[in-house]
């Protein structure tokens, strides 16, 4: 029962097998844990730097920005300016976890822990996941992608191909679908589908039909503003989605690109919005299964001192005023979090049983984490589960910036009684997505006059787009859209703040 | 449940190559001017080391809506003092401002590594040999495999199956060897067999076809075919580069390091289309010699100054060593520009009879002291010369350096890719 699982920091690959069985033994027993068949990898420095470029996965299309990327990881990596991540964990089934070749044995438990039973776990059980990723079809679904643009770029030419996927990277942010819909999204039949569809075209194609004279058409009067904002589905947030069912001029390769594109930022929408939980979680189980495996003796004290050294850069929280202070770290927060839940379930103070009477003192640690695991992100999670004594541990305060104060930032909230929901709130809504993107939508398309496309952002608090940046996004935009495109920027009170039109560039290819 | 645990380190690398390659060539005009510009900067020697660039993000970008301004709300930890309706100065700026990797921030530098091989790709791109009417390829001893059809005899691993196995079967059907169906048929009809007599016929068949199929063998070695290789010499290019030098007093250290960099570069810019480059470095003052390069650039020597005879040594090391047929000759002569005015008729006469005739190329650089502006006054006598025969039609190539700065530019503009054969004045 005692047998260490290695001595000092040397490991082979037996050794790595006994280190996971050892983790999904706790894992299973201790913390009831649910995972996806794990695959673990063990890469190089450099494999590592090729999966950094290209998001993390391990196939993925070509496309000159993953080079840049590259070149700058390279460049920063080569000078030491940058350290690279131990691990890297990919929501799929099998669930796959790259582990660094030169991390200590320690490292690579603490890693396993971490990423094959911590991230796994949530990915598997927690709902947005659920909703919106398909684990098993990911892998599958890139590998399509990567052949199809290839298969593009052969037919259509490299740089058409590169202008249609720079557009579509450029609208990448807002071509997800918010809101959860009819059906789960399955990429292997997404894949099929989309062969299916092009086999028919070409089967049913005829070009007669192109010389029969087409029916009398609608008068323009017919389609009503309902009518026709009905037809294109406006208002549309998802702008991708948007150019691929409607844009007039789009080659049916080009929506498939664009459907590509669209499909791999849904695929990491959950991500972005579970950083803080994703993290605490992981962050959580591997120190859970460490101090288990150190209690066992599996692990010897100075193989545990190694990892709690690791352990406590991980989560270190620097304050606001430090120099390395950028922001929350999720992982701090979030491990915080979750063993101030397992404070407040086994051993509540009077005031975290008037917080939480849902799971003070219920004792079930393990029964509640994985709760609150499976239904929640990060921006409801902090709403719910933040106490009065993390806020006040960690001393947040809540600042107020607004410009017109000549007196200058206002310090709206501290860790009080009077400002504890108020920070909450106002920390939850920092980490929701749906208020840190811009609110941008498809609101109509002129086509009674000369088809623009014409887009509201609602501004919130006053913060506008980047003049630079806007500019450009719109101009591949409108290279898509073909005809004018205009952005408006309206406050809350409909009063429009700045106006951009954009006109499409001459194509020089075919269109 | 199975856990896979997988090496992954033996895969081969490089995953990100081709985007690495796209990536360079979209950014290929702004990476070369980088490219140039580092490498005016550089040693000698490690001139074309590759290494850092530094490149503006001009059409690099990858632009996203990003908002900005307005009002900010925050929530931060660490409070020490503050307690709520507390004012804060705004300091210059906000301390949290953290810029992406290379990315957002529209018209930041973007800085990455470039390998040796990509610089020099890079570096010398845009330039070319100048297309001269001889281009000749010697065959030299450097031997290739090809495959050469089918032997009798080999090395096991050279054993062709395919063809191995097409010969037995031919073999097998030619002799008449049964099958194993036929036999297993027969074994089954001999065991469903009830009468006696018929089989012992039957079992008689069969001994019949054993044998006969122990006696021709399914592969014999006859059968056997290994796939022949013959080695066949290869046709390289090969190229000797001579590097003509004035030595005499008035050539300073200066000139001379003017006139070693500008040698370097031909020598790589040679390397990178020739498999085999040879140097020859003759040094002359009055009367010339071949030396190796320690003396070439650093040993002393003193005397008047004959440009004749480093032609007539250069001529002469071409007639022994250098068969014209056999290799691609260029020459680069570097001088200040001194020379004994008796001799230019000579030179002229050697230049254009002898060693014109079977050079590829061949550049001169007259090197001047750095800053010299009375260097541009007048032409040097060698100048004058070399001008005079230019125009009368002789292929050479001349420019006129006095600054470390100038020799990239001055190599670029000698080898620059043109429309038209290399005949632009200085």
């Amino acid at each position: 029962m005692t047998e260490r699982l290695f001595e000092g920091a040397d490991w082979d690959f037996h050794t790595l097998q006994r280190i996971t069985d050892a983790c999904e033994e706790v894992a299973k027993n201790d913390l009831g844990l649910d995972v996806y068949p794990n695959q673990i990898e063990v890469i190089t420095a450099e494999q590592m730097l090729d999966a950094y470029s290209s998001v993390g996965m391990p196939l993925f299309y070509k496309h000159w920005s993953f080079g840049k990327h590259f070149a700058f990881h390279e460049a920063s990596y080569r000078k030491g300016l940058m350290g690279l991540a131990y691990e890297i964990v990919i929501n799929s089934s099998p669930c796959i976890s790259y582990l660094m070749e030169e991390n200590t044995a320690t490292m690579q438990t603490l890693v396993i822990a971490h990423a094959a039973f911590g991230h796994n776990h949530f990915f598997k059980n927690n709902y947005l996941f659920k909703q919106w990723t398909d684990a098993d079809g990911i892998l599958d679904y890139l590998d399509f992608a990567k052949n199809y643009v290839m298969s593009c770029e052969e037919r259509y030419g490299r740089v058409e191909v590169e202008r249609t996927l720079d557009a579509a990277h450029a609208l990448m942010s807002h071509g997800i679908d918010r809101y959860p819909g009819k059906k789960k999204l399955d990429l292997r039949a997404e894949e099929k589908r989309a062969g299916r569809r092009r086999q028919h075209e070409e089967e049913v194609f005829n070009d007669l039909w192109r010389t029969v004279p087409a029916g009398k058409s609608k008068t323009r009067s017919a389609l009503s503003v309902e009518r026709r904002r009905k037809l294109l589905g406006l208002p549309q947030e998802n702008l991708l989605y948007f150019l691929e069912k409607s844009a007039p001029r789009l080659a049916p390769w080009q929506r498939e690109l664009l459907r590509v594109v669209r499909h791999i930022a849904q695929y990491f929408y959950p991500q972005s919005q579970t950083k803080v939980m994703n993290e605490g979680t992981a962050t959580y189980v591997h120190y859970r299964i460490m101090t288990k495996l150190h209690q066992q003796g599996r692990i010897s004290d100075g193989n545990f001192l190694e990892f709690l050294q690791s352990h406590t850069n991980v989560v270190f929280q620097p304050e606001f005023d430090d120099q390395r202070f950028s922001g929350f770290n999720p992982y701090a927060l979030g491990f915080a979090m979750m063993q101030d839940i397992e404070r407040i379930v086994t051993n509540p103070a009077d005031e975290d049983r008037e917080w939480f009477p849902d799971i003070a003192g219920k004792n079930d640690v393990m029964g509640v984490l994985r709760d609150v695991w499976a239904n929640y992100r990060d921006e409801s999670f902090i709403a719910q589960f933040l106490s009065p004594k993390l806020m006040r541990q960690l001393r947040m305060f809540h600042l107020h910036d607004d410009p017109e104060e000549r007196a200058g930032i206002r310090v709206d909230a501290i860790h009080d009684e009077r400002g504890f929901r108020r920070v909450r709130r106002e920390l939850a809504r920092q980490h929701d997505v749906g208020y840190i993107d811009a609110n941008i939508e498809v609101v109509d398309v002129d086509l009674s006059g000369d088809r623009r496309l014409i887009l509201h952002h609602h501004v919130i608090k006053g913060s506008q787009l980047n003049e630079t940046d806007a500019k450009r996004v719109l101009q591949h935009l409108a290279d898509l859209w073909t005809y004018d495109v205009s952005l408006i920027e309206v406050d809350a009170q409909d009063k429009v703040l700045r106006e951009y039109v954009v006109s499409p560039r001459p194509i020089t290819a075919a269109a | 449940m199975a856990i896979h645990i997988i090496d992954r380190r033996l895969n081969p690398g490089g995953k990100s190559l081709e985007n690495r390659q796209r990536f360079l060539r979209r950014a290929k005009s702004l990476v070369q001017g980088a490219v140039k510009k580092t490498s005016q900067e550089r040693d000698i020697k490690d001139v074309l080391e590759g290494g850092e660039v530094t490149i503006p993000l001009d059409g690099m970008q990858e632009p996203r809506f990003r908002r900005e301004g307005g009002t900010r709300d925050m929530v931060l930890p660490g409070n020490k003092k503050f307690v709520e309706g507390d004012y804060l100065q705004r300091s210059g700026q906000g301390s949290a401002k953290d810029s992406g990797p290379g990315e957002g921030d529209s018209e930041d530098a973007f800085r990455f590594v470039l390998s040796r091989d990509e610089f020099v790709d890079l570096f010398l791109d845009d330039l070319e040999l100048p297309d001269l009417a001889k281009r000749k390829i010697a065959h030299t001893e450097s031997e290739g495999i090809q495959r050469a059809g089918y032997t009798t005899s080999g090395s096991p691993s050279n054993i062709s199956v395919s063809r191995t196995v097409r010969r037995a079967l031919a073999r097998r059907i030619a002799l008449k060897r049964p099958s194993k169906e036929e036999i297993e048929e027969l074994e089954s009809a001999i065991a469903a067999c009830t009468d006696e007599d018929e089989r012992v016929v039957l079992l008689a068949q069969l001994e019949k076809l054993q044998a006969k199929s122990r006696r021709i063998p399914f592969i014999d070695p006859l059968d056997i075919r290994y796939r022949r290789f013959e080695t066949v010499p290869k046709p390289v290019a090969q190229a000797v580069m001579f590097c003509l030098m004035d030595v005499s007093g008035s050539m300073s250290e200066h000139m001379k390091d003017l006139a070693k960099r500008f040698y370097m570069l031909l020598y790589v810019f040679l390397k990178r289309r020739y498999k085999h480059v040879d140097i020859v470095f003759i040094r002359h003052t009055d009367r010339a010699e071949e030396v190796d390069e320690q003396t070439f650039f650093y040993g002393p020597a003193s005397g008047g100054t004959l440009v004749s005879s480093a032609l007539q040594a250069m001529h002469e090391i071409v007639r022994e060593r250098f068969n014209p047929s056999d290799w691609n000759i260029y020459a680069a002569q570097a001088s200040d520009g001194d020379n004994s005015y008796s001799d230019g008729e000579l030179a002229g006469m050697l230049l254009t009879d002898k060693i014109l005739p079977v050079c590829q190329f061949f550049a001169y650089l007259e090197v001047g002291e750095s800053g010299g502006s009375a260097f541009d006054l007048s032409d040097s006598s060698l100048w004058t010369l070399y001008e005079r025969l230019r125009n009368g039609g002789a292929p050479l190539s001349m420019r006129k350096v006095s600054e470390r700065s100038e020799i990239f530019p001055v190599f670029h503009d000698l080898f620059q890719r043109r429309e038209t054969q290399e005949k632009a004045a200085p």
